[in-house]
């Protein structure tokens, strides 16, 4: 009955059982907490050009071109089972061709226990700004939202955007020159 | 010493012992596999668990880490979101945040992903000539992770004589051990 076998079994099916408990009230401490914060984006200059998509799809398409400021405080969003935040800055509009367009422009990893700061000044996009199509000119209502995933030590993995968005205005004429 | 009490053990069972030990242990693997189906009904994935296999998502994911997913197709896929899809010409499902999309007003979406940790987009990883991944290659999308826990099939993987010592261990253990 009490071999060392079975005194090993039952330690170690113990050590378990406490591990999930724990891990699964990780999670529950969590569960219901609302990651919102608000950030503030202001566009920069913009200006939009018509080039062959060097990304991958084949023809001419619109490529997009702006820079912009982004401040934020995401210290709030941090608790003790936020593992880290992956930050993404979002273009979005409508086209002709499609209803619902969205093109992530920049990111950022936050890991705890990193600046929790975002006071950025004359950014440039980290990806290409390219539309599927020409529908960039003269597009007046592309938003330019902040939002983050929440990465946990255990738990689910939400997905938020921040209150506050920015506004650009693509010009009615593609700006001559095939430097970027 | 310990294989004879085992076997010592069988010895003593009666015919209805044994019969109710081989019932016993059909209803262990039969109730493993009803978990796994309802899993798969009540997510709408084909695959509603994942193991992370490579450290492309680092440092939100690592290698032996457990994905929970699901795959319901009225909430369309958009950015930031965590897919897990296959590509044509690979066995192995990809797992990679949506950072494009273009939805028709159909309702038709083609969305382009990357992993947290490469520089840049999947469009290497397609098959050739594959700009943008559908609705169809989803495999499922990230709704919750556990660290560490794959790390046990990763190891069965690598190792198939361990995964065989271990189900035989198991499987013996099942219909020797008397309650």
């Amino acid at each position: 009955m009490n071999s060392l076998l079975s005194r090993l079994n039952s330690l170690f099916a113990f050590t378990l059982t406490v591990m999930a408990c724990l891990t699964f009230g990780c999670f529950l401490s969590t569960a219901f907490k609302e990651y919102g914060a608000p950030v503030h984006i202001a566009i920069g200059r913009v200006s939009v050009k018509n080039m062959e998509d060097f990304t991958g799809p084949k023809g001419k398409s619109d490529l997009g071109f702006l820079t912009f400021d982004v401040r934020a405080d995401l210290d709030s969003l941090f608790n003790w089972n936020v593992k880290q935040l992956f930050l993404y800055l979002t273009a979005e509009y409508t086209t002709k061709n499609n209803a619902i367009n969205q093109v992530v422009l920049w990111d950022k990893i936050i890991l705890r226990g990193e600046n929790t700061t975002i006071n950025l000044k004359g950014l440039r996009p980290k990806y290409f700004f390219f539309d599927d199509g020409n529908g960039l000119r003269g597009n007046r209502n592309v938003s330019l939202w902040l939002a983050w995933n929440v990465v946990p030590n255990a738990g689910m993995l939400p997905l938020l955007a921040g209150q506050g968005t920015g506004h650009v205005r693509f010009p009615e004429v593609y700006e001559a020159g095939r430097s970027f | 010493m310990l294989s004879f009490d085992l076997l010592d053990d069988v010895r003593r069972m009666n015919k209805r012992q044994l019969y109710y030990q081989v019932l016993n242990f059909g209803m262990i693997v039969s109730s493993a596999l009803m978990i796994w189906k309802g899993l798969m009904v009540f997510t709408g994935s084909e695959s509603p668990i994942v193991v992370v296999l490579s450290g492309s998502m680092e440092p939100a994911f690592h290698r032996g880490d457990l994905l929970f997913l699901t795959n319901y197709h009225d909430e369309p896929v958009r950015v930031g979101e965590i897919v897990v899809f296959k590509v044509e010409g690979r066995e192995i499902p990809i797992v990679h945040r949506v950072i494009k999309i273009h939805e028709k007003e159909t309702g038709v979406v083609k969305f382009l992903t990357k992993g947290d940790n490469n520089s840049v987009d999947d469009r290497g990883l397609y098959k050739p000539g594959q700009n943008w991944l559908e609705q169809k290659d989803v495999v499922g999308r990230a709704r919750g992770f556990v660290p560490y826990i794959g790390m046990v099939t990763i190891l069965m993987n690598d190792y198939p004589k361990f995964k065989y010592a271990l189900l035989a261990c198991l499987g013996l253990f099942v219909l020797i051990h008397r309650e």
